[in-house]
């Protein structure tokens, strides 16, 4: 097996660079699950109000990447992760660090829309709710309005905020999750592949959101659909057995890959 | 050659697959009539069940009583007619009834006749009497129409369990007695009622003024223990150690002892109890605190499991999407998974009181086996609970406690069917789906 990654290392671990400013970065991140190695000396810059899109097969890494970024990883007992990963310089591994503040500033969207089984209002206000971003009532409905807003639902569900979140269709629900995780006002949302379980007409929404989104989010988004990445991304890193292979502006990345591993990837010849 | 060979193959494989056909749905019959037998064999033991209790046990809902007027005669009652409570309590009531018994029968003559007489009620109709007294001291003086339950043989007479036929001295109702029954009965004084007694009742050596009321007061307070003591400490324990506890070699033994626990045989929690609570902490015998707590000690590893099974059935997608918006640990378990894991939680903890309400043995070993005619009036007084009562009056040779045996049998199937319908009835209220 190294054998057949070793042209990988090569490149494997170049940062992004750039003089955008960074939100992001990742310096030789190595993920291992007991004794497998999930992600092998990653290095990335995630740039200030972009989105940034990982793609890559099955099993290279990508999302177990994105879990770094908000500590999620640290619920699973035998992962361990090693190596930096600073949010505006700070290290978000730092001892002193707790990881509730570290969600706080960074959200996630799941693949799979995950409201709690609680009315909509409930759902978008959880969040504001347990830091305690609130202290009137008329401000928690204002945050909700704002986050349903945001996230292009509220016309859909105004008149019904008591009904159970679960109620609304799948993108709909998709567009909930990402209403609750503005609600927190964080500086970066996580997606996981957000369309994943979502028909075409549900995604392009997403999709669309996610373009609007950008403006005051860093957004970084893992996603199977090169279409996709292609789409809503500014920048795209391709990953491959737990390596990073490639990252670059998406356009360079789709139109002129560095590596034949990308070219081999986006050409569909394996994945 | 390859032609004819290539061309057959799709027929070969549908007669090859036809021949076999037959063979397979019979087996698949022949396992449905298994199935089908096995349930059969299964409702037909429990209706034989329900038959069998039911038709011994619903005549003990009835009684017989037989009416009379009594002469409530202020000089036996209360000579100094200071209708002092003390006076009106202690009076001598069965004077008063056995003088109306042998008013309604002047012809009896002779002590040994008379005693004979008197056994046709029940010796509690004094007390009944007396009770009438007690609630309205202005009737002293008047005549009143009573009612009093007749003694248990006269009502398993009545109700047809002791036949005339059989030869006088193997029954336990003379000739003569019935001869006088007959008149009572002519008089349009015997009638059978529904037998409040045995709900308000605590124990007693007469049939007829026996009831399961102590017993289920004592279960009642006995579970309202076992309730109290399993269901926060069993939910607190199957929430750290399904949450928090980190997965080591000690849990794991934690673990293993739990569903250990829960196999034991009961009769050991009532010994430990019998060298704990009473041995050793000297709490009261035969008290459903007592009882309370043996029986939590062995529903707690079931309401452990069962909350544990509930924790774990909470999806954890909810989890994340708590934590990805920075909740607690504490938060995302008392703010969302406990709430949906809740039901799941009261249906394990119902389904174990439910057991524990059936429970029998391990309350022997600790003493509430005893003959208790009071009401207990808490959880400290000596009390005993159903099935314990069930085991008591099953012992009594008496015929009528036959059919009460049967009857608190019912009653306690009737408690158990409440229980776990219950813990359906929640399961399926607040059932959610995800």
């Amino acid at each position: 097996m190294n054998q057949d990654v070793s042209p990988i290392e090569k490149t494997a671990g170049a940062p992004l660079v750039t003089d955008d400013p960074v939100k992001l970065s990742a310096r030789d991140v190595t993920v291992t699950y007991g004794d497998k190695r999930a992600l092998i000396d990653v290095n990335i810059d995630i740039v200030d109000r972009q989105v940034t899109s990982f793609i890559g097969p099955s099993g290279c890494g990508k999302s177990t990447f994105l879990r770094c970024f908000n500590r999620m990883n640290d619920t699973i007992d035998i992962c361990r992760v090693d190596g930096t990963i600073t949010l505006d310089q700070e290290d978000i591994y730092d001892a002193d660090i707790d990881p509730v503040q570290i969600r706080a500033r960074i959200g996630m969207v799941f693949q799979k829309p995950n409201p709690f089984p609680k009315s909509i209002f409930e759902n978008v206000a959880y969040g504001p709710r347990i830091h305690g971003l609130v202290n009137e009532k008329g401000d928690l409905e204002e945050i909700v309005h704002s986050s349903l807003e945001k996230a292009g639902l509220l016309k859909e569900v105004k008149d019904r905020l008591d009904a159970p979140g679960t109620s609304l269709s799948g993108g709909q629900q998709q567009r909930l999750c990402i209403a609750r995780a503005i609600a927190v006002s964080p500086e970066v949302i996580l997606m996981d592949e957000p369309c994943s379980a979502l028909d075409p007409i549900a995604t392009a929404k997403i999709e669309e959101l996610i373009d609007d989104l950008r403006e005051n989010y860093t957004i970084v988004i893992v996603t199977h659909s090169m279409q996709q990445a292609a789409r809503v991304s500014q920048r795209t890193a391709f990953f491959h057995l737990g390596y990073l292979v490639e990252c670059g502006d998406t356009e360079t990345v789709f139109t002129n890959p560095e590596h034949e591993l990308t070219q081999g990837y986006i050409t569909g010849r394996f994945g | 050659m390859v032609d004819s060979q290539g061309g057959d193959r799709p027929h070969r494989t549908t007669e090859i697959v036809n021949a076999g056909l037959k063979r397979r749905y019979r087996s698949e019959r022949v396992f449905k009539l298994y199935g089908i037998a096995a349930l059969a064999v299964a409702m037909g033991m429990l209706a034989l069940l329900f038959v069998t209790i039911g038709t011994r046990g619903l005549p003990a809902f009835l009684q017989t009583y037989v009416t009379f007027d009594v002469v409530l005669a202020e000089d036996t009652i209360d000579p100094g007619r200071t209708r002092d409570p003390d006076v009106l309590s202690t009076a001598n009531y069965q004077a008063l009834v056995r003088q109306t018994l042998r008013d309604m029968f002047p012809d009896v003559s002779g002590r040994r006749n008379q005693r004979e007489l008197y056994r046709l009620i029940s010796s509690g109709a004094p007390f009944d009497v007396r009770e009438m007294v007690m609630d309205n001291p202005s009737l002293i003086g008047s005549t009143v129409s009573v009612s009093v339950p007749m003694s248990a043989d006269f009502d398993q007479f009545a109700k047809g369990h002791i036949s005339r036929d059989v030869p006088e001295a193997d029954r336990r109702v003379s000739d003569q007695q019935i001869e006088w029954f007959d008149r009572l009965d002519q008089d349009g004084r015997v009638e059978l009622r529904f037998n409040a007694n045995l709900f308000t009742h605590g124990d007693s050596r007469e049939p007829e003024m026996a009831g399961i009321w102590g017993a289920v007061v004592g279960s009642f307070y006995t579970l309202l223990i076992t309730m109290a003591l399993s269901f926060p400490i069993g939910v607190a324990a199957a929430v750290y150690l399904q949450e928090f506890a980190p997965k080591n070699r000690w849990t794991d033994i934690i673990e293993v002892n739990i569903n250990n626990l829960a196999a034991v045989p009961s009769i050991v929690f009532g010994l430990l109890g019998l060298a704990m609570f009473l041995n050793f902490f000297g709490l009261p015998r035969s008290a459903p605190l007592v009882g309370g707590l043996v029986l939590s000690l062995m529903t707690l590893p079931t309401v452990i499991i069962a909350s544990r099974a509930a924790l774990m059935s909470v999806p954890p997608s909810i989890r994340e999407a708590a934590l990805g918006l920075g909740a607690s640990q504490l938060q995302v378990i008392t703010h969302h998974v406990i709430p949906l894991a809740v039901t799941g939680m009261l249906t394990g903890t119902i389904i174990g009181m439910a057991r524990a309400l059936g429970e029998s043995a391990p309350l022997l070993m600790i003493g509430m086996v005893a003959f208790i005619v009071d009401i207990p009036q808490g959880p400290m007084d000596p009390a005993t609970v159903l099935p314990v009562q069930i085991y008591l009056w099953a012992d009594a040779p008496e015929r009528a406690f036959v059919e009460r045996t049967s009857a608190a049998v019912l009653v306690l199937l009737a408690f158990l069917i409440l229980m776990n319908g219950l813990a359906v009835w929640l399961r399926n209220k607040f059932e959610r789906r995800w």
